[in-house]
This record gives C-alpha cells, structure tokens and sequence, in this order.
C-alpha cells in the first residue's frame, strides 16, 4: 500500500476546559472524496478547520504528502477551502474572485485569465465573469466558490456544508456537479456535512462522526450495512430496533416478541435470559414473503405515508414499533392503520447493536 | 391632526436651522449699498491669507485622513475579528473625545511634547503638525471609528478572511485587496466627517499657533464686517458638500451579495 496523501493523526483538540475532537486518525488516498458526517456540534468543522490550518490541534499531526503541516499557516498550506456562506468577495467580479488565488502568489495575467476562463467553463458560467456576486443565485454563487477555491490547483479541496444554505434541488444538481468535477481533476477532497443523503452519495469513504471521534471510516455501503457502532446505526439511515431476549447466545438463538429466531452470529458478551437489541433497516423488512425472509412476525399497522413511489409504512408488532417500505403499485392500494398483517425479514439482516 | 403637529414641529426645527442660516447668506451678500453683490466673498478670496490658511488645513484634513485610516481600519478590524470582547472597551475609548474638550488635549499634548520634555514636538513647525494631526484624528477618532465598525459590520469579515488565507493571501493582501475595499463607503464617509471638521478647527489650532482656517476665520470675523458672513457661508458650503459627497458614494458603492439563509 502506497503513502497516504494526506494524514490525520491522533489529532485532539480541546477549547478550554471542553473537548471537541479527540482520538482523531484519518488516512486519504490521493484522488479520494471523504466526507464528514455527523450530528450538529460534533466536531466535524472544528477538524476540518485544523486540516486548513485555521486551527491548531491540542495534540497530533496533520501530514500532506510527507509533510508534516501542523505549524503551517493557512495561506502556505495550498489548500482550497469552500464555505457554507460562499464567502465571495463582494468588491471583485466573479472573473477577479476566481482568479484571486493565482493573482495572490503573483502569477502572469495572462496565466490568471486563462485560468479563469477554463473554470468559468468548468463551472458552466462561461458568460459571468464580469458580474458581482450580489448578482448571482445562491448556487451560481457556490460554483464561483468551488472554481475559486480550486483555480490555483491545490493539494486538498475542503468543504464545509457547502450545500446546506441551497434548496433541495439546487442542493441535488449542485452535489453531482461538485463530485464530476472532483472526479475529473482527480483532487484530494473532504466534505463535511450533516446530510446523510449526501454522504452516501458522494463519497469514497464516510467518515461517521460522534462526540469528536471517528466512530467508523467506511464506503457508504458499509457504513450503512455494517454500521460499527450503534450510534452509527442509528444516524446513517433509518433503524428499526427491537428488543430480543437472548435464548441461546452461542448458537444465536433469540426471542423477538416471543417469535423464536436463529441469528446468524452467536451474541457476544451475553447470557441467556439477557436483554439485547438488535436493529432492521426499513428495506430488509416486507410485509410479502420473500426468498430468505423465513421470519414472519404479526403486527398492527399504526400510519401509512404515502411518499410518491414508496410508501412507508409504521406498525406495531407486540410493542416493538417497525417501520419499513413498499413501492406504490397503482393496482393495489397501501394497507390503512388498524389493519391486521405480518411482516417477514431474514435474520441475516439483523444488526446486533451493542448496548 | 397627529401629521399636523408633527409638521409644525419640523417646520419649526427648520426654522431655527434655516432662518439664521438665511440671515447670514443675505447678509454676506449685502456689502454694496442698496443692492445684492458679491462683493464678500471677491474680498474674502482675494486675501491671500485665506488661501494660505485654507490650503494647510485642507493638507492637515487629508493628512489626518490617511493617519485615521491606517489607525482605525486595521485596529477595528482586528478587535472585530480576534477580539470581540475588547470592542466595548474599544468603542469607549474612541467616544472620550467627545467627552474630553478639545482644550484639555491641547493643554496635555503641550505639557507632554513641549520643548523641555523628552519628545519635544512643539519644538519645530513640522513637529506641531505631527502633533496637530494627531489631535485632529484624535477628535475625528468617535466618527471614523463608528462608520468603520460599521462598515465591517456589514461583511462577514470572519470568513472573508479565512477565505482569502486558504487562498495564500498574507495579512497586508487581505486588508488591502479584500477588507479595506469592502468598507471604502464607510471610510469614506468617516473621512468627509474628518475632512468638515479639520476645516472648521478652532481650539488645537490657535492653541498650537499654526496657520490653519479655524483662527483665520476667528481673525477675520473680529476685524471685519461681511467678510466673516461670506466666510461661514463657504465654510458651510464645504461642509455640506462633504455630506452630499457621502451620500453619492454611498449610493455608487457596491452592493454586498445576497446573504445565504
Ligand atoms: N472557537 C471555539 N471556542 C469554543 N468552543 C468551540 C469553538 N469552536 C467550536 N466550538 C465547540 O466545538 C464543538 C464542535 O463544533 P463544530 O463547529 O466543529 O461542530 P460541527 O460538527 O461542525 O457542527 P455543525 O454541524 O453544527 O456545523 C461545538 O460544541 C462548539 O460549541
Ligand atoms: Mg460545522
């Protein structure tokens, strides 16, 4: 395995008598997308903010290339930063915004307008250069940032919520935009959000963040279908959890609302007689029997909400609350609450969260 | 009956503004018999010390512009965006000229730079200009700080600077290309206010024994009839064409963008 490009080791950073990152380890591939995600408050712009230089860790080091940059300042570290807020510059045109990092380090105009002119392209608002920023749209406003922050080609591309201040659908068309381009010039890039959607969707590997520490580093497929811990089950998607009561823990037999189900690990850490929960993701449970979904639990459905292509679906099996979805079928209209049904799924899809 | 008193009350307001004002315009322009002329103010800009006078303090003005500037935008924006608990102090600090007469700064700058004392300012002409200067920027301080702080409040100087830094600009790149241009209206304004008043100056000047307009002014109206009137008139004028200077460039300013939600 090659040299990471970038680093983060055993960062830590306290204000004060508070900590807000701790245990903090992080290795990126050149070329990779990473994303932070998280719940408010948990760290995730305070590291992205010591990767900039903006902050200076507690303790641990941040390597770029074999570098150790933790006593840089931002402005000698390269690094191209995008902000929740745009942050343009409100005395310059879109052209002088895009071009302010090549003209800093005092390169030859006609660098600098050739430059621009291929980020105005990339960016697709080839006819904005001479505008201000007050007259661009907030999303219009979010490219000049990208292509400003990427002009003067640095080594590490970081964004912090860069899509939270958008509407939905800017937010969805701006997020695949961010990725092409990130994907065609190959940089180095960490999005920090809070939007699970668009973790999934964007990154190379997720970073699940909890109170200051990495939970779990993983491709979105993993992260999501073999969350680490359970506070990662339970902010990356929807989770049903029920309760069981372990029957057997080396053979992983348990009880799920007196319904006898053969787990397909043995539980850990656990006797027989003990309480334990253990989580379902929405689409691993249908109330049709499906190949390999031999459990079948009878439930009460309690709300129906009817979403445009998928229905989901609440209901209520012996107090253990489930949710889970269906596609609309035009032929077949969704169930109403109050209706009696059984719902099957296949132990294999349990997650055993540890308490 | 509300907009009935409410307009007497500011056609009164005008009044005591407009009818003394108007009293001295007509009164400057009496100085031939029997007709209007401006026979004033053809004697006021002959005099050659009027121009002398004039052009020092219109020197001093931009002097103590340039000094403010340099003064108060970088300690305004550096309270704002690296210590914003010190800005009531800071706020405080810069409003004592308002509370402190003028006469009392110039009693305590004599005291401290006099020809005896170990920074002898008041030795030399250049040195009482310094020191004049800095009484000026020390009573244009409340206004050019207001408007700067202002100014900045406007602008997310915060991320306007972080932003600029992940970009490889330097501090002296960042308040020259990025924050200074952002606050030009707001430092323009406080330097037309600066400007109205180091023309006007009276106390630091004649205290300090320099040549400015304020003691010319006190001279001319002690010695002569219509001159002083014509005189008070184009100092006005000055006056408020530096207010009407304010509003044109704010109005030919560059908006701020819109803000996210
Ligand atoms: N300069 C600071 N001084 C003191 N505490 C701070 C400072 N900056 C951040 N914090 C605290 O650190 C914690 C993490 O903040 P951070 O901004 O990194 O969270 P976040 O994950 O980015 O949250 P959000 O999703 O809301 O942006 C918060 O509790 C915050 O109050
Ligand atoms: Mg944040």
């Amino acid at each position: 395995m090659s040299e990471p490009f970038l680093s983060i080791q055993s960062v830590r950073k306290s204000f004060g008598a508070t900590t807000v990152v701790q245990d903090f380890n992080l290795d990126v591939d050149k070329g990779e997308f990473i994303s932070f995600l998280g719940p408010s408050g948990c760290g995730k712009t305070t590291m992205l903010r010591i990767v900039a230089g903006f902050e200076q860790p507690s303790a641990g080091r941040i390597v770029v290339d074999g570098k150790d940059v933790t006593g840089l300042k931002p402005n000698q570290r390269n690094i191209g930063m995008v902000f929740q807020a745009y942050a343009l510059f409100p005395n310059m045109t879109v052209a002088q915004n895009i071009g302010f990092g090549l003209k800093v380090v005092g390169r030859p105009k006609a660098e600098i307008d050739a430059r621009v002119a291929e980020m105005l392209a990339l960016i697709k608002l080839g006819e904005f250069g001479a505008r201000y920023p007050y007259q661009l749209s907030g999303g219009q406003q979010q490219r000049v940032a990208l292509a400003r922050a990427i002009a003067p080609k640095p080594r590490l591309l970081l964004l912090d919520e860069p899509l939270s201040a958008l509407d939905a659908k800017v937010r969805v068309s701006l997020r695949d935009e961010i990725r092409a381009i990130q994907r065609e010039l190959g940089i180095t890039t960490i999005f920090v959000t809070h939007d699970q959607e668009e973790a999934m969707s964007m990154s190379d590997r997720i970073v699940v963040m909890n109170a200051g520490r990495a939970d779990q580093v993983g491709a979105p497929f993993e992260v999501y279908n073999r969350p680490a811990t359970r506070f990662v089950a339970g902010f990356v998607g929807t989770l049903n959890v029920l309760d069981a009561v372990v029957k057997d823990p080396a053979s992983g037999a348990v009880e799920i609302g007196g319904v006898p189900v053969a787990l397909a690990r043995p539980v850990a850490d656990a006797k027989s007689g003990d309480r334990i929960s253990l989580a379902l993701r929405p689409e691993t449970i249908s109330m049709t029997k499906e190949a390999g979904r031999s459990v079948a639990i009878p439930c009460t459905i309690t709300a129906v909400n009817f979403l445009g292509s998928v229905i989901r679906i609440s209901a209520d099996a012996n107090g253990n609350s489930l949710s889970f979805d269906t596609f609309n079928n035009p032929a077949a209209p969704p169930p109403t609450p109050g209706d009696r049904t059984t719902v099957h799924f296949s132990p294999a899809d349990l997650l055993v969260l540890d308490a | 009956m509300k907009r009935f008193a409410a307009w007497t009350a500011f056609l009164l307001g005008s009044l005591i503004f407009i009818l003394p004002l108007f009293g001295m315009t007509e009164f400057s322009l009496s100085m031939r018999r029997g007709e209007y002329s401006f026979d004033a103010y053809a004697s006021v800009l002959a005099d050659p010390q009027f121009r002398e006078t004039f052009t020092y303090s219109v020197v001093m003005a931009l002097f103590t512009i340039v000094f403010g500037i340099l003064l108060v935008v970088p300690t305004a924006y550096w309270v704002r965006l690296k210590m914003p608990g010190l800005r009531p102090v800071v706020e405080f600090i810069t409003l004592m000229p308002l509370v402190i007469p003028a006469i009392v700064i110039v009693f305590g700058y004599i005291r401290l730079y006099n020809t005896s004392s170990w920074l002898p300012l008041t030795g030399s002409a250049m040195g009482t200009n310094i020191l004049l200067m800095f009484g000026y920027t020390a009573l244009a301080l409340p206004y050019m700080y207001r408007a700067v702080d202002t100014g900045l409040r406007s602008i997310d100087i915060a991320t306007l600077t972080e932003a600029a830094q992940s970009l490889g600009a330097g501090w002296t790149t960042i308040f020259a290309r990025v924050i200074l241009p952002n606050v030009f209206v707001a430092v323009l304004s406080g330097a037309f206010l600066t400007f109205a008043i180091v023309i006007g100056e009276f106390t630091l000047a004649a205290l300090l024994n320099r040549p400015a307009f304020g003691p010319y002014l006190q001279l001319v109206g002690a010695n002569k009839a219509y001159e002083p009137s014509a005189l008070a008139v184009i100092s006005f004028a000055i006056t408020w064409l530096c207010m009407g200077l304010i509003q044109i460039v704010a109005r030919l300013a560059p908006k701020p963008p819109a803000q996210p939600h």
